[in-house]
C-alpha cells in the first residue's frame, strides 16, 4: 500500500509541476459559472437555479478532470521508456495504476474548489453541510464511469490522438447530459436521449443530493451499467497494451 | 556450486512470428563481470528485457535469483538503468531517487548515491533541466540506489565524453570490488574489454561466443588492414574476413601487427597501407557472417 501511495504521491508531483496542464481542468469550471450564471442574474441570484447550475458544473469539473488526467496521463505514461524502467523495480504494476487512478480522483477533488468558491461567493446557490458531503460523494461515485472511459482511451490510444478523442467524448457528453444548460431546457428528444447518458444520470444524482430535489432510480441504475461497460472497456483496453508492451 | 543471480535455459522468444532469440543459454554467477555484445537488433534488448521481467519468453525459462523476473519479489536484487530520454523531467534530482529508493528494503541514501556519481549539488535541480551527461549519470545511479546484488546496464555511457566515461567506469569497478554482480551491454568495444571477465557475442538471436575478453579479441576481427594491392594476397592467419572492391583490400583481423608483418613476409606488392581499429559492427561481421570455424561449439 506504501508504495502504492508513492506512485500516487510523485504522480501528483508530477501533474502539479506542469501548472499549464492542469489550469484547463482547474478554470474550465468557474469561467463557465462566471459566463453563465454569474453574469445572467435570472440564474445567478436565483437560490434554486444557482444550486442547480453549480452542481452540474461542479460534476463537469470532475468528469473533465477524470477523463483528460487518465486519457492523456496513461497515454503519455506508455509513450516514455520510464515506465519501462519503473517495472523493472521490485513492486507490481497493481501500484502503478492505483497511483494514476488516486491522482485522478485528488485532482478532481483539487478541481471543485475554484467552482464551489464561485458559486458560494457570486451566487446566490445554497447547500447545508449534510447535502455539500452527500453531493461530494454522488460527484466522486457518479463520475466512476467517465474515469473508466478515460483509462480505456489512455489504454486504447497513442497520445495525439488520446486528447482529441477525450475532447470529442466529453464535451458532447457534457452537453446532452445537463452540465452547462439544465435539461429542463432540452426539446423532448433530446431530454429522451439524455436519460441513457451516465453524464445525465450522474449529473442528477448530484443535483438531487444537492438540492434534496426528487432522484429518479434509474440514475444510479444508469451509472451503475455505465460503470460495468466502461470498466469492460478499460480492462479489454488495459489487457491489450499489456499484451504488446509486457507480455 | 556457483550461485546463478541471472540465468536464460534455452530462452526463445517470438514477436509476431519473428524469432528475436533463439534457445539462448546464458548464466550470470555470483560475482561475474559480463559484457554482452552483438550488433543492433541482435537481441540483446530482448534478452535483458527477459531477465528483467519486461517480457517472458515464448519458450524455455529465465531465472532471477532463482525465481521468476515477473514476480517484483525476485527483483528485489535488482538494478537497471533506465533510458536517460525518459527520467520525468519536472521531477528533481533527488525527489528521482527518493522514488526509486523507497522500493527497496535498505536504499542508500540519496546524498551518498549522488556524490558516487559526480551529481553532488544537483539534487534540487529538475532533471529536465540537467546536461545531456548529467542526465546519463543520473540514470547510471538510479541503477544502484537499492543496492543490488546484481545490476543490468543498457549502453552506460553511450553519449558520454571520454573522461565521464572513465569516471562511470571507476564507479562500476568499484561495484564490482565490493562483491557485486554486473551484466552490462555496450556499442564499444573498448568498455567491454576495460570492464568485463567474461564476454558474450550475440548474433541473429543466438549465442555465438562466450569465453574472456581475450580470447573473443583473438576470434573476431577488431582491427581492419587496408590497402592496394594488384594481385590479392595470399591468405593469411589471423584474417576473420576479407573484403575486395577492385584494387581495394579490406582484412578483418584481431591482430594487425602480426598480419601486416606477414603481409610484408609474403611478398605481396602493396601501397596506401592503412590499420584502423574495426567499428563493432565490422567486427561482429566476422562472428555473424557464418563462417563455422569462429563459431563455439555449444
Amino acid at each position: 500500500m506504501s508504495i502504492l501511495l508513492l506512485h500516487a504521491r510523485y504522480q501528483f508531483l508530477e501533474t502539479i509541476r506542469v501548472p499549464i496542464a492542469i489550469l484547463g481542468t482547474l478554470l474550465f469550471p468557474p469561467l463557465f459559472m462566471l459566463l453563465f450564471v454569474v453574469s445572467n442574474p435570472a440564474v445567478g441570484n436565483h437560490p434554486t437555479a444557482a444550486t442547480f447550475a453549480a452542481g452540474q458544473m461542479a460534476f463537469f469539473a470532475i468528469v473533465s478532470a477524470y477523463m483528460f488526467n487518465l486519457g492523456a496521463g496513461v497515454a503519455e505514461d506508455r509513450a516514455r521508456p520510464w515506465q519501462s524502467y519503473v517495472r523493472t523495480l521490485p513492486a507490481g504494476p497493481v501500484n502503478e495504476l492505483g497511483g494514476r487512478l488516486l491522482n485522478a480522483v485528488a485532482l478532481a477533488l483539487l478541481s471543485l474548489i475554484p467552482v464551489t468558491l464561485v458559486a458560494a461567493l457570486l451566487t446566490e446557490a445554497h447547500a447545508s453541510v449534510g447535502q455539500l458531503a452527500g453531493a461530494l460523494v454522488a460527484l466522486v461515485l457518479g463520475g466512476l464511469p467517465l474515469l473508466l472511459l478515460g483509462l480505456a482511451v489512455g489504454y486504447a490510444l497513442p497520445l495525439k490522438a488520446a486528447v482529441p478523442v477525450v475532447q470529442l467524448l466529453l464535451f458532447p457528453m457534457a452537453f446532452a447530459g445537463g452540465l452547462f444548460l439544465p435539461p429542463r431546457m432540452f426539446p423532448a428528444w433530446l431530454d429522451a436521449l439524455s436519460q441513457a447518458l451516465p453524464t445525465r444520470a450522474g449529473r442528477d444524482l448530484v443535483v438531487g443530493t444537492l438540492t434534496g430535489a426528487p432522484t429518479a432510480a434509474t440514475s444510479v441504475l444508469v451509472v451503475l451499467g455505465w460503470t460495468l461497460v466502461c470498466a469492460g472497456a478499460a480492462v479489454f483496453a488495459y489487457r491489450r497494451d499489456e499484451g504488446r508492451r509486457f507480455r | 556450486m556457483t550461485t546463478h543471480h541471472a540465468r536464460a535455459l534455452s530462452a526463445t522468444r517470438d514477436f509476431d512470428g519473428v524469432r528475436a532469440l533463439d534457445a539462448v543459454d546464458l548464466d550470470v554467477g555470483a560475482g561475474q563481470l559480463v559484457g554482452l555484445l552483438g550488433p543492433n537488433g541482435a537481441g540483446k534488448t530482448t534478452l535483458l528485457n527477459l531477465l528483467t521481467g519486461l517480457r517472458r519468453p515464448t519458450s524455455g525459462r529465465v531465472e532471477l535469483f532463482g525465481g521468476d523476473p515477473r514476480e517484483a519479489g525476485n527483483r528485489r536484487r535488482l538494478g537497471v538503468t533506465p533510458q536517460q530520454t525518459g527520467v520525468p523531467e519536472t521531477l528533481r534530482v533527488g525527489e528521482i531517487v527518493d522514488f526509486v529508493g523507497r522500493h527497496y528494503a535498505n536504499p542508500a541514501p540519496v546524498g551518498d548515491v549522488l556524490e558516487r556519481f559526480g551529481l553532488e549539488g544537483l539534487e534540487r535541480r529538475q532533471s529536465g533541466g540537467l546536461s545531456g551527461g548529467q542526465q546519463r549519470r543520473l540514470a547510471v545511479a538510479l541503477t544502484f540506489v537499492g543496492r543490488p546484488d546484481l545490476v543490468v546496464l543498457d549502453e552506460p555511457t553511450a553519449g558520454l565524453d571520454v573522461e565521464a566515461r572513465h569516471v562511470l567506469w571507476e564507479a562500476l569497478r568499484e561495484y564490482h570490488r565490493e562483491g557485486g554482480t554486473m551484466l552490462l551491454t555496450s556499442h564499444y568495444m573498448e568498455e567491454v574489454e576495460a570492464l568485463a571477465q567474461r564476454v558474450v557475442v550475440i548474433g541473429g538471436g543466438r549465442v555465438l561466443a562466450d569465453g574472456d575478453p581475450d580470447d573473443i579479441r583473438a576470434r573476431v576481427g577488431t582491427h581492419t588492414v587496408g590497402f592496394r594491392a594488384e594481385t590479392p594476397p595470399p591468405d593469411l592467419p589471423g584474417i576473420t574476413r576479407r573484403e575486395h572492391d577492385g584494387n581495394r583490400v579490406r582484412l578483418l583481423t584481431g591482430d594487425s601487427d602480426r598480419l601486416v608483418r606477414d603481409l610484408v613476409a609474403s611478398g605481396t606488392e602493396f601501397h596506401d597501407l592503412e590499420v584502423t581499429t574495426a567499428s563493432l559492427e565490422e567486427a561482429f561481421m566476422s562472428l555473424t557472417s557464418g563462417d563455422e570455424p569462429t563459431r563455439r561449439e555449444s
